[in-house]
């Protein structure tokens, strides 16, 4: 073979080569395998739902409902749950302060998802804005508690309605990943 | 898990004095101490208020020597499900899966089907960040428009769970004040994801939550 075909199939196939692998995309999924069925195992919407409201033996079958269905399903449960829990919701006239009374309240959290604004500040609870999301310094236990035991004006159950740990043991980050260094 | 991280696991929750835990760390049986053990959610808006960043904490409870050797499950699935006509039905998922050191996104997509099975969607935007080590500095990559990270953190939950725990069982009045973080000095597995709020509704309100599916 003479020099300059030899060359010229050289330069043939290190652009094959090149462009055979130049799409990182293609390659990624030619040599990465994604594939299969994935079934549920775990899901949450907001912090502690399942852990104070679900009873033991349904924790597992709460996980596995689908957030659509989850009202219809376990509503009832929640109720009972949280009148047995809270003497707030002792009387059946009684409301927590967003004016929400066991009925309102627990089909609102039984459907286990959070809700998001798009449009502005997002937190759990700061005192005006109301479930527009969920931020890393949000108290939200005791802003949970202060729903289950705080009563109409959350003054009822004073040492049931704040576990007074207020923050974090570390200081976030105001940028991203947002998430203080492990310890 | 391996023994030595069993017992690393077992002393740290001695020490700690737990029994069962909050927001949603082991918060059922069938989930307790697996790699598909959803410890806590978050959604807020980024520094740049265009952004929405959303947070899935995965294995909770880990101590610093436990930490080193905690790894993201590569037949465990992590999928943001995003509502975005209060239906409480996904009509967009970002699905987070780890392979060989990276965790790879795909999204946001919309489901081939809602609900309890899933495939990854190949198909969607495709997006990768190395996992970060244990002691390194955060690896972020920024792809697609999208921010993506995912390794060990600090547990950003905090509560006085111990003295919950005893309260409900009856051996307390009531919390301590001050009262003590359970959490203090524990890590997690985190995945971030901060993606611009057009790609996801734009405006409005969406119902979100998170997923741990694991392969069949």
């Amino acid at each position: 073979m003479k020099l300059p075909i030899l060359k010229y199939l050289a330069i043939a196939t290190f652009s094959l080569f090149v462009f055979s692998c130049n799409n990182d995309d293609n390659m990624n999924q030619m040599t990465t395998d994604f594939s299969g069925t994935f079934v549920q195992k775990d899901q949450m919407g907001r912090p502690a739902v399942n852990t104070v409201f679900v009873s033991s033996a349904s924790k597992n079958t709460f996980n596995t409902t689908v957030p659509s269905q989850q009202g219809a399903a376990f509503q009832s449960m929640f109720q009972t749950n949280l009148m047995g829990l809270s003497p707030a919701f002792a009387n059946a006239v009684d409301k927590n302060a967003l004016g929400l009374d066991a009925a309102s309240f627990t089909g609102l959290l039984a459907t286990d998802v959070l809700n998001v604004s798009l449009d502005g500040k997002t937190t759990f609870f700061d005192g005006t804005n109301v479930l527009t999301g969920r931020a890393l310094a949000d108290d939200v236990i005791t802003v949970e508690l202060l729903l289950i035991f705080g009563g109409e004006d959350f003054s009822e159950n004073p040492t049931l309605s704040n576990d007074n740990v207020d923050a974090n043991d570390k200081p976030f980050l105001t940028s991203f990943p947002y998430l203080a260094s492990p310890w | 898990m391996k023994k030595t991280k069993i017992l690393a696991v077992t002393i740290f929750s001695a020490i700690i004095g737990l029994v069962a835990i909050a927001a949603d760390h082991i918060d059922a049986p069938a989930t307790q101490g697996t790699s598909a053990d959803i410890t806590d959610f978050y959604a807020f808006q980024g520094e740049d208020t265009n952004n929405l960043v959303f947070v899935a904490n995965i294995q909770g409870l880990l101590s610093p020597t436990a930490t080193a050797s905690a790894t993201f499950d590569e037949n465990v699935l992590v999928e943001f499900n995003i509502d975005t006509n209060n239906d409480n039905i996904e009509d967009l998922v970002i699905q987070a899966i780890p392979r060989d050191g990276k965790m790879y996104f795909f999204g946001p997509s919309a489901p081939a089907s809602p609900g309890l099975n899933s495939f990854v969607n190949v198909s969607a935007t495709k997006s990768e960040v190395a996992i970060t080590p244990y002691g390194s500095n955060a690896i972020v990559a920024t792809q697609n428009n999208m921010k993506f990270f995912a390794g060990p953190r600090d547990d950003p939950f905090f509560m006085d769970f111990a003295q919950y725990g005893a309260i409900l069982a009856g051996n307390a009045p009531g919390f301590n004040n001050p009262g003590a973080d359970t959490f203090a000095g524990s890590n997690v597995l985190s995945i971030v994801v901060e993606v611009p709020k057009s790609s996801i509704g734009g405006s409005g309100t969406i119902n979100t939550w998170v997923e741990a599916k694991a392969k069949q």
